[in-house]
């Protein structure tokens, strides 16, 4: 960041390339929520790199006009892991979904967070292979009929948060397409977080898997089926603010406000809490026994891949100077032939 | 006996032979120590001035059980007082620590030679655990065909360190050292170099310094003062050229290689590696010299080994992944994809005895159709190979200019008889080595479309970086247009790219020397040879000509694209001989290229090479018999004694 730019705004962020989602596809949510929140980061276009794998979230970098690559199937963590540990100067991003992050690339997603590399990954959560037309994903629930489970699928899904903390991811979000406003905040908060950043998305794939996520958008039930979390805050959901949640030993219950139960009495949100068995718990907090929450469920700091290992590199030469090849070369036995 | 009277370097009182080179293997149970023995006599004949070529062999199991044949560590050294290109095919002396040892190398050593066992470790159940069922020292036939000293190290040993305050068992660590002493005696080295390795190694134990010196002078003094011995052997300083010289090892030379590339081309270097038999050497030495900026990530595999390398190289930086087989298999999607990105990177394959898991520890070269044409689609790359430890140094460096000159991916292949190996090492002057040029495109302010996809003379494209202004731009592995690198399915685009990503890379012998050969320009046979059979072929050829036959050898560096004469030099002669550890793949490159009827000649046995074996099939195609000289013992007594019949002559 040399020179204070001018001002950018969303359309400085796009790219000249014709967008080929399908028309409805929530990943336009997501991408415009993106174009929106750059400019307010400050970081100059050219300093930041979107990274991809495969499926139809992958395509994102194409229609960012900032570096981009769409790589290889699962592959983007590791592509940005590389990238990462060569250039901290540049803020890199890895899109992905939930095929793409937790099935071919799940070795990657879940090294990648243990090592904390300062990557933001924002995975598209659809429950579906689109790309391929309609297979059953590591998300699809059990029972779900796509085309290669005509008799349902039998096994058991991931869930991405639950995967991310328990590899101690510092900074786990989750936000919704169509929450646009929720959307844009999550995917600010995790720019600015310093380690590796990881915000799973509710997005809707309306061709192969439409209204997989009605429950928690539709302007009927939504308040009653999402939580959104406020760091500091206790648990209140319900249209009417009316619900919390409370903990009854280890379990998370739902109690009704009033009638005796104070928000006191409630689960408090802490974000901070070096101890990622709250923001654990809250993402075992499923549909429909649960409302599941939404928004930052934590935010911490701890040593960073990319900042160790060129605080090494840098240490060592503050210990023993530039490398000297030719120093090197003669060190130890040698000898000479006149 | 005394271990004090004698101090180290005074000469022998007994008889001494000269003679122009030796061949010694060292050899014993995993856990006995062999290699650090082999490498220490290395370095001390290294220093003393020979020529030397090494091949350390060693099962894959880090302690199989013990006295088993599975469990045999050996270690070979070759020193002469000549050039010498191979670690020699016939042993002149022997040293096994027990008789699974004797078992499994007593068929290399060739009539005559010095055999010398610790007969300690010769008990009953020694020999049953190698399937002897009488003790083979008593044989008549090793008395005769060899000559064979029964040495009782571990008693001698007891005795010599019985006042150390050590434990049996730690004592009996010691007897490798009584078995390199014992050899340096046979030898006239000095046992200088060794001890003060000992006193760095163990510099905060004082106790294991006195005790490994006090067996490797025992050892020494055993040779001498005992009436078993009555004579031993000197070799000359080899006359190299002029210069200083350091003994390396393949790995290590190819590493240094490396970072004298990044230093040549003003970059820092970056290496993405999984942990793989042969390879991991290289990750390992590397990660020592942070303070000149190279940066390790051991990855959670293959694959985020190269893709984490192709990150780096994508973020502006000499970008590595090193491997062997069976994890260059698992990286070959990502290598399409630098091939699509037309990103520079180098993929080494340290290859292995495969196909699979194979032979993790033993040598072999057949990963050149993966090298070559391994991977999904028409993805052509360049492929280039060391043929010795010391080239290594050299091929490093040559992959990473054509690797950015073109902005590909290249695959440089060693082995592990290569990574392993070690010889001298001439130490360049780096302010002569040529430097390699690399160019980023600035940044374009006016408004202008970057092009990421327009490319130069040789279709070479720029290299981009971020953080450069107005060069925003975004690739992938989908088919692009070319000159804007958007993507782009149609037909006829699709053949002009792969027509141009083959063309690119066939530029290549455009920027690579013409191919030289040894020996006469013309003739009746020429030996065409890659990688690390360069010493066998060669040795073999120039005992061929001095024996007055028309034959030639032309080694090949680069395997793709080939030298732009290599046709005419092949039509030169009446035969081509492709001798290969594999089944024939360079062969049916060639004859399939240039419709030349090339002969193969093929071992896939996890061995090198013998010089005797080429210099045998070469004198076979020229309709001659062989000259004689079995490569292994023919005896059918000894080879009762011996294991299964290696290479079979």
């Amino acid at each position: 960041m040399s020179t204070a730019p001018t001002a950018l705004t969303a359309t400085d962020f796009a790219s000249d390339q014709d967008i080929r989602w399908c028309p409805g596809c929530g990943d336009y949510s997501i991408l415009a929520q993106m174009k929106k929140v750059l400019p307010q980061i400050g970081v100059p276009r050219e300093q930041i790199v979107f990274i991809s794998g495969i499926g139809c979230s992958s395509r994102f970098p194409y229609y960012m006009n900032t570096y981009g690559m769409h790589s290889i199937h699962g592959r983007a963590p590791a592509l940005a892991t590389g990238l990462k540990s060569v250039r901290q100067d540049l803020q890199v991003w890895v899109i992905t979904g939930d095929g793409d992050a937790l099935s071919i690339g799940g070795n990657h997603f879940v090294h990648c967070i243990r090592r904390n590399v300062d990557l933001k990954i924002v995975l598209f959560n659809n429950r579906i292979y689109g790309l391929t037309k309609g297979q059953y994903s590591p998300t699809s629930p059990l029972g779900k009929v796509t085309a290669s489970t005509p008799y349902g699928a039998i096994d058991n899904p991931l869930h991405p948060l639950s995967v991310a903390i328990g590899c101690e991811a510092s900074f786990v979000a989750r936000s919704i397409d169509v929450n646009v406003k929720h959307l844009g905040e999550t995917l600010k908060r995790a720019a600015l977080h310093k380690c590796t950043a990881f915000v799973e998305v509710y997005q809707n794939c309306n061709v192969f898997n439409d209204g997989a996520w009605d429950y928690a958008t539709d302007k009927n039930t939504k308040f009653d089926t999402v939580i959104e979390l406020e760091h500091g805050k206790p648990l209140i959901f319900g249209k009417n603010k009316d619900k919390g949640i409370r903990l009854n030993g280890t379990e998370p219950e739902i109690v009704d406000l009033g009638k005796g139960v104070n928000p006191d009495d409630l689960l408090f949100h802490d974000e901070k809490s070096p101890e990622p068995t709250l923001a654990y718990l809250l993402s075992r907090m499923r549909h429909p026994e649960f409302p599941e929450p939404i928004g930052v469920f934590r935010d911490v700091d701890a040593p960073k891949y990319d900042v160790e290992l060129n605080h090494q590199i840098e240490t060592a030469r503050g210990k023993r100077g530039p490398g000297d090849l030719n120093a090197l070369f003669h060190s130890g036995e040698t000898w000479t032939v006149a | 006996m005394s271990t004090t009277t004698i101090e180290p370097n005074l000469e022998t009182h007994k008889e001494v032979q000269q003679v122009p080179s030796a061949t010694v293997r060292f050899a014993g149970d995993s856990g006995d120590g062999m290699q650090l023995t082999g490498d220490q006599f290395t370095r001390t004949s290294a220093l003393v001035g020979n020529d030397v070529a090494t091949f350390p062999d060693y099962p894959a199991e880090i302690r199989a059980p013990r006295g088993t044949l599975a469990g045999v560590s050996g270690f070979q050294v070759h020193f002469s007082s000549t050039d010498i290109y191979t670690p020699g095919d016939m042993l002149d002396a022997l040293v096994v620590m027990n008789p699974a040892a004797l078992k499994t190398n007593l068929t290399d050593l060739r009539k005559g030679g010095v055999l010398i066992a610790n007969s300690d470790n010769f008990e009953k159940k020694d020999c049953e655990m190698a399937g002897y069922e009488a003790n083979p020292l008593d044989s008549e036939v090793l008395e005769h065909t060899y000559q064979l000293y029964k040495v009782p190290m571990t008693k001698i040993v007891r005795e010599a360190l019985k006042d150390t305050g050590m434990g049996t068992k730690e004592i009996d660590r010691c007897k490798n050292y009584f078995a390199l002493g014992l050899v340096y005696w046979l030898y006239g080295r000095d046992m200088q170099p060794t001890i003060r390795a000992t006193e760095e190694k163990f510099a905060t134990k004082p106790q294991l310094i006195e005790a490994n010196v006090r067996a490797l002078k025992a050892g020494w003094n055993y040779g001498e003062t005992t009436d078993a011995f009555h004579s031993s052997y000197r070799v000359d300083k080899a006359r190299l050229a002029p210069g200083t010289y350091k003994n390396m090892k393949g790995n290590t030379a190819l590493a240094w290689g490396l970072m004298t590339a990044a230093h040549l081309s003003g970059k820092e270097l970056f290496l993405g590696s999984y942990p793989i038999t042969p390879a991991s050497d290289i990750l390992h030495e590397l990660s020592k010299y942070k303070h000149f900026g190279v940066r390790t990530l051991q990855a959670e595999d293959e694959i985020a080994a190269i893709c984490s390398a192709i990150g780096a190289a994508y973020g502006g930086h000499m970008a590595i992944t090193t491997s062997s087989g069976p994890g260059i298999a698992l990286k070959g999607e990502a290598i399409g994809l630098a091939i699509m990105l037309e990103l520079p990177l180098l993929v080494i394959n340290i290859q292995r005895g495969g196909p699979s898991t194979g032979l993790p520890t033993k040598t072999e070269q057949a990963d050149l159709f993966q090298a070559i044409i391994g991977r999904n689609g028409e993805s052509p790359m360049p492929v280039i190979a060391a043929r010795s430890p010391s080239d290594c140094f050299e091929v490093a460096q040559e992959a990473w200019r054509i690797s950015t000159r073109f902005m590909t991916p290249v695959m440089l292949l060693s082995d592990g008889y290569i990574a392993n190996g070690s010889e001298p090492w001439m130490i360049p002057d780096i302010s002569k080595l040529p430097k390699i040029e690399v160019k980023h495109p600035g940044p374009l302010e006016s408004g202008e479309k970057f092009l990421p996809y327009r490319r130069d003379d040789m279709l070479s494209r720029p290299w981009a970086l971020q953080g450069t202004k107005g060069l925003m731009y975004r690739i992938g592995g989908l088919e692009k247009q070319d000159i804007t690198g958007n993507v782009n399915y149609e037909p006829e685009n699709h053949q002009h790219m792969i027509n141009t990503r083959a063309k690119k890379v066939e530029n290549v012998a455009s920027q690579i020397p013409l191919q030289q050969i040894e020996g006469p320009a013309t003739g009746d046979l020429l030996v065409l040879s890659w990688g690390g059979t360069y010493g066998a072929c060669k040795t073999a050829v120039e005992e061929c000509l001095e024996d007055g036959l028309s034959v030639a050898h032309c080694h090949l560096r680069w395997l793709n694209p080939f030298p732009r004469n290599l046709e005419k030099i092949l039509r030169s002669y009446k035969k081509v001989l492709v001798p290969e550890l594999n089944m024939g793949q360079l062969r049916t490159f060639i004859r399939a290229k240039y419709l030349i009827d090339a002969q193969g000649f093929n071992k896939v046995k996890g061995r090198p090479f013998a010089v005797q074996e080429i210099a045998n099939e070469i004198r076979k195609q020229l309709g001659l018999s062989g000259n004689g000289q079995p490569t292994r013992e023919a005896n059918a007594a000894v080879a009762a004694l011996a294991g299964a019949t290696d290479d079979g002559g």
